[in-house]
């Protein structure tokens, strides 16, 4: 009598489990702490990013180098691009000068380094690199003019803009 | 008065404002990081004097044309051996006329050393030339300068350039290892 009545407590409370698990349903995740993470990523997006200040006029495929160094102090660099414009039927396909965000000559630069150390503090403007991206497939001459230029306009420290080429090219 | 209950903001479209910044940034950012060569331009000279005399052993002459080809001490030469090159001539070889000449200097902390004071590369290429060339030639001579700088950092004090952080080591490693690199004005023979 007594184990057989026990079997069926045990039934019982077994289906009264069963019973109560199924009454609960599927367990939700807790997403109140969503918007935390999301917020984080946002965050690290928001200070990593730098927004692209030039529209490009001109095509540049940098060339490769394995000496290179990393330019510090964005905020200390100013621009040149030289390429083809990427505009082609308007303004042909010999290779041009950009600078900000317009099409320029050589005798523009003088002008527009004069422009980059008026926007810089005093102290920083002896720091300013001139970076030259420049396509690879530029024929010297040009940049040779504009390296004579910054010459003359006392802009002296330049970069040679170049992807790093990745070891064992 | 009954105590009122704060009434509860509706958080759930917080995520979905958050999600729609996190796209916008995740689209707009550049990861980007500028790498290059640097390098310093001479200053502008006035009156550039045309007949300073450097004795032919203590250049080493790297001329590039329009179609790209190498000419390296009046020899055609080839890329992958320019730095091989530069590294064997900025190489201290003591009373030795195929090579520049040497002084002895006094060195801080190291004492006396026989220091290349005299031996320049020589590049010059023409209007002709592309970027990709006088990109990859400029970066032959940064990398034999480097090599060269290592070996003697390693040679010293055990480590190599790069991992120097002593201004004062990195110092005497520039004065042991000068990077004296001149750049021609171009000619113009192949044209532009």
């Amino acid at each position: 009598m007594f184990p057989k009545l026990n079997l069926k407590m045990l039934e019982e409370t077994k289906m009264a489990r069963f019973k109560t698990k199924k009454t609960k349903g599927e367990a939700s995740i807790n997403t109140s702490s969503l918007p935390d993470i999301i917020f984080m990523l946002l965050f690290f997006f928001m200070v990593t990013t730098t927004m692209r200040e030039n529209t490009m006029k001109v095509k540049i495929k940098l060339p490769e180098a394995s000496e290179v160094q990393k330019l510090e102090k964005k905020s200390l660099v100013s621009y040149i691009y030289i390429g083809t414009p990427v505009d082609k039927k308007m303004y042909g396909t010999n290779s041009r000068i950009q600078l900000d965000d317009a099409f320029a000559t050589v005798s523009n630069i003088p002008e527009f380094v004069a422009k980059e150390r008026q926007a810089r503090d005093e102290a920083d403007r002896k720091l300013i690199t001139t970076s030259l991206k420049v396509d690879s497939n530029t024929r010297m001459g040009i940049v040779t003019d504009v390296k004579q230029q910054l010459r003359k306009s006392n802009a002296l420290k330049i970069n040679y803009s170049t992807r790093k080429m990745l070891a064992g090219k | 008065m009954a105590k009122r209950t704060a009434p509860e903001i509706n958080a759930g479209s917080m995520a979905d404002i958050a999600f729609l910044l996190l796209i916008f940034f995740l689209v707009t950012t550049t990861m980007d990081v500028d790498t290059g060569i640097t390098r310093m331009l001479p200053p502008p000279v006035e009156n550039p004097d045309k007949n300073i005399d450097v004795k032919d052993r203590n250049v080493l002459k790297i001329l590039v044309n329009s179609h790209d080809l190498l000419l390296v001490d009046g020899k055609p030469g080839n890329i992958n051996t320019l730095a091989d090159k530069v590294k064997d001539f900025m190489t201290i070889h003591t009373n030795n006329p195929n090579y520049p000449e040497t002084t002895s200097k006094f060195i801080p902390e190291l004492g006396k050393k026989v220091v290349m004071t005299k031996g320049i590369v020589s590049l010059k290429n023409d209007r002709g030339t592309s970027y990709e060339m006088y990109i990859k030639i400029q970066n032959e001579l940064a990398r034999a300068f480097n090599e060269m700088k290592n070996e003697k950092a390693l040679q010293y004090y055990g480590v190599k350039y790069k991992q120097l952080v002593n201004p004062e080591k990195i110092k005497i490693i520039n004065k042991l290892v000068p990077v004296r690199v001149s750049e021609a004005e171009p000619e113009n023979v192949g044209g532009d």
